[in-house]
Formats: C-alpha cells, structure tokens, sequence
C-alpha cells in the first residue's frame, strides 16, 4: 500500500478495494495516465493527460508554493529533494517500507517516495520542517531531545511526523494505536527506546 | 604544553560524566540537519550505476553508444570492460551521469552488457561442497586430547549464525565538485573524513592538499564507509569529465547487496567439562565466508580462554560482495558460538548458566572482577535468582519463557586525533577537528569537554567537525572515537586555559599556577577575591584568539582500553508458531570515564536493539541458483520495530574503579552479546538448542521439531 493515511475511523487512506475501483475504471489515482494504451482508454472518459515529458506544476509545502517542472513519472519525494531542495523527508528504501520519506499531505501521513508529484498539486504538504524550529521546538521534539531519541538522524523527520499526528489523534495512545501508527516507521541505529520515552513523556507517563 | 594532561577530579566535573542531551538533537528533530544525500549543488547533474545481474560472469560485449546519444546524459563511464571478471551480482560495470536521476535511470537502462555467465557459489554452510575452502592449520593450546579424554562430561554443537547487511538508511555516497583550480570538494557519507583526501588523491591522480572531503552529518556507517569506494572515485571522475557536480548515491538494492555485509559463521564444537562444571577442554572447527577472500576466523573460545584447546578455521570464497567491518568486527560471531555451546553444557549439567560462568570466570583472565561486578548487577536488575528455571520445565501453555545471558569484551582505546581549541577575544570557545559524528555524540562529549574545562556553560563553547580541513583525527572505527578525540580536546583545552592563565595572572597579581575555573570565572585558589569573569578574562588576551592545537598519540594518557559486559535477555517463545518475544533485556557495561552518560546509555539501547535485529529477524538471504540477494529492500530485510523490543534496561559501571581508567569507546561491546543472550534464553525457555542466528520461526520450529520438547 502506497499510503498509510488514515481516515477518522482508523482505515487506511486509499483501501485496496478503492484502488482496484480506479483503476478497473481506467483511471489513476489523481486523474493522471502515461503510455498510448490508458490515453486512449482515458479519451474516453475525458481524464487529462499529463506528459511523458516535463509537466509544470505547483506544489504547496509548508505553507508556500512552489512551481515546479516534472515528468509525470517523479515521485513527491524527488521532486521536493532533487529541484526544490526540500530535503528533510530522505529516501531511504523508495518504496514505502521504512517511513524516512513520511510526510503529511492533505493532513494525512502519506509516504513521499509513492505519491507521485502531479498527484499532490492543490493538496497541502506539510514536512517536518513546518513542525517547529531548532529554537523553538514543538513539544514533541523537545521531548524527543531530552529522551536522545535520535542518533544519525535520518529517520528522525519521519518519525516526528508519525509521532505528532499519533499524538494530534491519541494524546495518550493504547499499544495497539502506537502499533497502528508508529508500524510503518524504521530506525537502524535503534532509537526505539528514546522515541518510546518521548511518547510516555507527552502522553504524561500512560503509554 | 600542560605538564600532566589529566581529567578533572569528580568534584570538578560540572558536566563530564552527568547526562546531557545531544547538541545537535533540534537540527536532526525539525529536519535542518543536511546530510550528503542532502547536498544539491547549483547545475547537479545525478549519476547511477549499471550493475551486473550474475554472481559470477565475464563481460564479453558492451554497448553505450545508444545510451550516448540520449539527451540529457552527460557521460558514460565503462567500468569493467570487455574481458572482466565479475566476481558477485550487482557489481558496478558502468556509470550514467545525466541532467536528472530520471534521465539516469533510462541511460541504465539503454546501455547493453553482454556477459558468458560463469559457475558460482553462493553456500559456504555447506563446507565440503566449497570449491575452493581454505583450511588453516589447527591452533593447539595446552594438551585437549587428554583433557577432553578425562572430561567427565562433553557437549557437542553445530552453531551457525547467517551474514546480515549494514543496511544504512543514509546509503553509501557522495557529491564530487571541481572547482576552476582543479580543487575538489567532496560531500561524502564517511566514518574516515581526515582519510578520505588521500585516498581520492591516489585514486584521481592529484594532491592530497587539492580534495576537501566534508561530512556534516552522516546516516549509519556500522563499519561499512571507511574508503572512498568505487562510488567515491567514479564521481569523481564523473564531476571532473562533465565540470558539473554530480550526486551518485547507491540504490537500495546496491546498498543493501554490496555495500553491507557481516560475514558468517559456522561452529562445531565439544566442550570438556567436569561434574562441578569446570571447564577442562575446547574444541572447535569454524568455517564462514566473507565474499571472494572467504573470511579470517572468528576469536573462540570467546572470553573465556580455556588452557587446552583447539581451534581450527577454514575459509571460504563465495561469489558474494565483500564483507565490511560490523560493529565488533568478528565478536558477535564469536560470542554467539562460544556461549550457545557453554550454555548447552551448562544444561547438561544442571547448572545455571549464572553459576556455570560464574565458576569459570577465572578464565576471563584481568577482566574477571568486572564480570563479577557486572553479573551481579545484571542478575539483580533481571531478578535472575527468582526468575530462572532449568530448561524445558513448563507443561502445558505453548507460550514458554526463558532466560539467558552472555557476557563479552572489547578494547576500545582512542585513535590518534588531533583537535585545534580557540579562545576568542570574545570569549567564545572553538574546537575544530577533522572527526565526524557518526549520531553517536562526538559532538556533544567534545562540547561537555571544553566546557568543564573552562569551566563555562555548553552554550559558551562551539564544535566544528567533519571537515578534511580541520586538523586530522582518525576514522571511527572499533570504538576509538570518543577516546581519541575526547582526549585531544581535552590536551588543546588544557593547554589553551594555561595560556589564558598566564596572560592574566599579572594583572591579577598572582602567579598563574595559582589560578583555576570556578563558574565561569577565573579566579586564585589561595584568594578567591581576586578573581575575573570568564569574559573580562578573554578580552585581555588581545586582538587574535589563542589557538593551541591537541595531539593525542594512538592511545594516549587520558583513554584506556578493554572492558567487559554483560546481557541476559528474558524471552517468550510459542512453541506452535516458532514466534520468539523479547519480554526484557538488561545490558551492564563499563567504558572507563563516562563524558556524558545520556548519549552513553544511548548507544547501548541501539547496541541492544540492533542485537535483538540480528538475533530474530536481519538476514541476507541469497538464493543458491541466481547468486542473487534475495531480499535486497526494506520489506524483506526484516529489521525490528518500535514495539518489537521489549523492556530494555541499561546499566552503566561508573565511579571509582571505572572513573580513573579514563576515557574507553562504546560503540562495539554492548552489540556483541544480545544475539548470544537471546539464543540462550530462546533454549532455556523450549529446552531445544535452536542453533542458527536469526531465530526465524522457520528455525524455532525445525529445533523445536528434532529436539522433541515435550
């Protein structure tokens, strides 16, 4: 699964049945298609076609937007590191395992390297960097800092998106909500044990 | 020079030793922190490799020219030509450098090797079927014949533990930049900045002094990127044949199959012993492979050094990428077969294995009063004594629990390093020096050590590492980062505070040897009255800053090298599903003089879970029939989560005893045990030796299976 937003009964953001739907239909997420067999499938249905070459679009992160030229094909997450050097969202397994790419995208926690960039035009990105500043932090990153919460670093921006919504949601998660939420997030240098403080210390010691 | 460089005595530490918060925790939590990967340089051009799919081929064709004349590609560079020898799959043939990784990617994937594909062999578990196993000759101690004969008891084991990948999530790399000079600047993802110059020199055919290697910030190494690699010297190439800046980042695929690797190792091995469960004899017979040069031997008996032993090592080259150094490079291995086969014979007895190693610790030779000291600790923290049950005691429920533990050791004494301190007329404090922070803390301890020096707060003092530039300190490896630099910034900062001393104590009217630090303050010992804010003290330095540069031999008076450890782990294991539970893991280590006991207890967590990673679920499968990786991505790489782990405690050995040995490395130890102390709790609670690491369900259930646990 692409993504891992989830509605307010807990669903996943985009359900299996929901994308086999779209595209039985001759769609793609996001009204866009490449290769001569779905436009002319799409013809049809009069779908806008976008590329195979450069498409300009506009991107809307953290509160400002960026225009910006890419091939249907690149992802949200390479175009926001390659041409916009919006970097704290890292590419780390580049297909939606290990959540170091983790951004939010309509409000809800989506994975950057599989969302395609023409699928988040008008939909608000908000990256780790809208969270707080290294002088002010957000609540959930002081914590994250005095609990040493992060060693190298680069899954960090990831998990302070995954925790921050978890919270925004569950301000004191159950096990089973800190399973759900926190499951499609990998650390290698194993920081579990201070993101884990981190969680017990904002949810006032009931994890 | 200081006449006697020395750490401050325990009442003079305002912050070694106490635990502070990693300084450049905020930059990594708001996403600032900008790694190698993180670097875009104005008109970046991105490069990628062409790799082989065989583990073993000739190339007998190449084809680029379509590739060429692709727009947007701005060179192609042949690696191996016509005629190489590929000697494991994924090996770089060929590198794109084009105006986008897009247009990168479709160059790859237009350019035509052509290759005879040749035998390979990918399963050195299987010995005698190696084509080419190198046996070393057997290393005898003392007489195992005749003390094996005259052992009451003997326990035999087969012990096997697979080859697991680095798996960085920064992946291996780097961003090359020519400038008009001819000077380079690389942005690499390193644990050897002030090495990498002159290994780029050599590769590019240019000066040293003409590359400038930095690395701000840098996502895992573990002992995989000390060198420059091929990636470092075909950016290069690539930088300086197009004039742009290029980016070549390894995919996962590569990182993961090439670019990671902790060789295996297999053990059989008979331990002698009698009914009071000392230990009369060893013998073993070890084999693994490390990629095409197989793999040196693992140290067994690990620890324990038993006076009649055997131990015989065979080598085996496979077609597999070559294996580089993981943290504790051969100690895991080691730990893992030493203490499943002590642990056995301790069942064979009857005996906690407490007890068992407890009677054997005089083994252990000089470190023996700290694994007294440790087991104690560990045992109460683990309530060992209440808790522990000989094997294979429950009835009934299918979920059984189990205790184990593992002791180890490391050296850990600081490399040579050499660190530039500054005293600004301002009053600020600098350091800088060619080390990098690996997301250990180097940053931090070196911070917390200026500032107990001057006796100033964190904020008054600043760090610059991880720039070629900056005076030279060793790669970070085998733990001798903190021991290295934390003793060079300790000697610069000495020796700049007596500088200072001197240029005031006249205006003071006292002599400088009278003078010390106190709460940001310099002041006399024999008349505090007289006395200067830090500040006050700086201006009067005059117009440039003192600048004194540290230099810390390899060693060195301020560190000091080995200690011990130990880890019991507590585990539910489902004798249905095979599925193994990590309920708690204590972890008691000693590093000498701990500067900040935060970033300390921290690397033991992720030294721990790591283990618990290595010990369950990380493996490199590689599939006998292509020679390929089979899972060379993050879903089947299978690494813990966050509620994978269990309750984990750590415990550090600090205060006398532990203090006055100096400054000792952490990065190695605490990971060497877990997978020991895991397996054993996982035979404790089934009363079956499951004998092959990671305890895959798969693995638990074929023991559960031939053991026969009732």
């Amino acid at each position: 699964m692409s993504q891992k937003g989830r509605d307010k009964k807990g669903r996943p953001g985009v359900s299996r049945r929901d994308f086999l739907k779209t595209s039985a239909a001759g769609t793609v997420v996001g009204g866009i298609a490449v290769g001569p067999r779905s436009r002319e499938a799409q013809a049809a249905v009069d779908v806008p076609i976008a590329g195979p070459g450069q498409v300009p679009i506009s991107l809307r992160i953290d509160a400002r937007d960026y225009p910006v030229e890419v091939e249907p094909r690149v992802t949200l997450l390479d175009a926001m590191r390659n041409q916009l050097d919006k970097t704290s969202a890292k590419r780390v397994c580049d297909r939606a395992t290990c959540g170091a790419c983790t951004v939010l995208m309509d409000g809800q926690l989506v994975y950057a390297c599989s969302v395609l960039a023409i699928e988040a035009q008008g939909r608000p990105i908000e990256t780790v960097e809208s969270v707080g500043t290294p002088e002010e932090l957000h609540p959930f990153q002081a914590a994250l800092v005095e609990n040493d919460g992060s060693q190298c670093g680069f899954c960090t921006p990831g998990f302070v998106l995954a925790c921050k919504t978890l919270l925004d949601e569950h301000p004191q998660p159950s096990r089973e909500q800190v399973r759900a939420g926190l499951g499609g997030n990998l650390c290698r240098c194993g920081t579990y044990a201070g993101i884990r403080g981190a969680l017990e210390d904002m949810a006032g010691g009931k994890s | 020079m200081a006449d006697e460089y020395n750490w401050p005595e325990r009442e003079k530490r305002d912050l070694i030793g106490r635990r502070i918060s990693r300084l450049d925790g905020p930059v990594k939590v708001t996403g600032r922190a900008k790694y190698s990967y993180d670097v875009n340089r104005e008109g970046m051009l991105h490069a990628r490799f062409v790799t082989c799919p065989y583990a073993h081929a000739k190339v007998v064709s190449v084809d680029v020219e379509p590739a060429r004349r692709m727009p947007g590609v701005k060179a192609i560079r042949v690696i191996q030509d016509v005629g190489s020898e590929i000697k494991w799959a994924l090996d770089e043939v060929a590198v794109v450098a084009a105006e986008s990784e897009d247009i990168a990617k479709d160059a790859v994937k237009a350019i035509r090797f052509e290759y005879e594909v040749l035998d390979h062999f990918v399963t050195e578990e299987d010995r005698d079927s190696a084509p080419d196993a190198r046996a070393a000759d057997a290393q005898v101690e003392g007489n195992p014949d005749e003390m094996m004969a005259a052992s009451e008891v003997k326990v035999e084991g087969l012990y096997r533990m697979a080859p697991i990948s680095h798996c960085c999530l920064e992946p291996h790399g780097q961003v090359c930049e020519w400038d008009a000079e001819g000077k380079m600047t690389a942005w690499c993802s390193t644990q050897s900045v002030s090495i990498l110059p002159n290994q780029f020199s050599q590769a590019l055919k240019i000066p040293a002094a003409d590359v400038r290697v930095l690395t701000p910030y840098m996502g895992g190494g573990f002992g995989s990127k000390f060198g420059i690699d091929r990636w470092g010297v075909e950016c290069g190439e690539l930088a300086r044949e197009t004039g742009r800046p290029v980016k070549l980042m390894l995919e996962r695929d590569s990182e993961m199959t090439v670019a990671g690797d902790r060789p295996s190792a297999f053990a059989k091995i008979k331990v002698g012993c009698q009914k009071d469960g000392s230990i009369q004899a060893w013998e073993s017979e070890s084999w693994g492979s490390g990629g095409p040069a197989g793999t040196g031997s693992t140290p067994i008996p690990y620890v324990f050094q038993i006076p009649d032993r055997r131990h015989q090592h065979t080598s085996i080259p496979t077609n597999i990428a070559s294996s580089r150094a993981w943290r504790a490079p051969n100690h895991p291995q080691a730990c893992f077969l030493t203490m499943s086969a002590l642990e056995d014979t301790a069942a064979a007895l009857d005996m906690d294995p407490l007890q068992f190693l407890r009677k054997n610790l005089h083994l252990t030779g000089r470190q023996a009063g700290t694994y007294e000291q440790e087991l104690s600790v560990a045992a109460k923290l683990m309530d060992w004594e209440e808790k522990w049950r000989p094997r294979s005691q429950a009835e009934g429920d299918p979920v059984r629990r189990g205790l184990g533990l593992a002791i180890h050791r490391w050296g850990g004494r600081g490399h040579a390093s050499q660190c530039d301190v500054s005293v600004h007329p301002d009053g600020l404090v600098e350091a800088r020096i060619g080390t990098q922070d690996l997301g250990t803390g180097t940053r931090t301890i070196m911070a917390i050590v200026l500032a107990d020096t001057f006796g100033l707060k964190l904020e008054d003092v600043r760090i610059e590492l991880g720039d070629s530039r900056f005076p030279q300190s060793g790669p970070s490896g085998g733990s001798t980062t903190v021991g290295g630099v934390g003793s060079s910034t300790r000697m610069a900062a000495q020796d700049a505070l007596k500088e200072v001393f001197n240029r005031v104590a006249p205006d003071l009217g006292v002599e400088a040897s009278d003078l010390e630090t106190w709460q940001g303050r310099i002041r006399s010992q024999t008349d505090p009255s007289k006395s200067l804010s830090w500040k006050d003290a700086a201006a009067k330095i005059g117009v440039t800053p003192i600048v004194v540069r540290g230099v810390n031999p390899r060693g060195g008076p301020l560190t000091n090298s080995s200690v011990g450890g130990v880890q019991m782990a507590d585990v539910s294991v489902d004798i249905e599903t095979g599925l193994v539970k990590v309920n708690k893991m204590v972890a008691v280590q000693d590093c000498g003089l701990i500067l900040d006991l935060k970033t300390a207890e921290t690397q033991v967590y992720g030294a721990l879970i790591m283990g618990i990673a290595y010990a369950l679920t990380e493996e490199k499968v590689t599939d006998p029939v292509t020679g390929r990786m089979l899972n060379a991505d993050m879903e089947f790489y299978k690494l813990p989560g966050l509620l994978d782990i269990g309750d984990l405690e750590v415990h550090m050995m600090t205060g006398p005893g532990y203090d006055e040995r100096g400054v000792i490395g952490l990065g190695e130890p605490p990971v060497i045990s877990p997978g020991a102390a895991l397996a054993n709790a996982v035979a404790n609670a089934t009363g079956v030796r499951v004998p092959y690491l990671p305890l895959t369900p798969e693995r638990v259930i074929n023991a559960l299976e031939k053991g026969g646990v009732v």
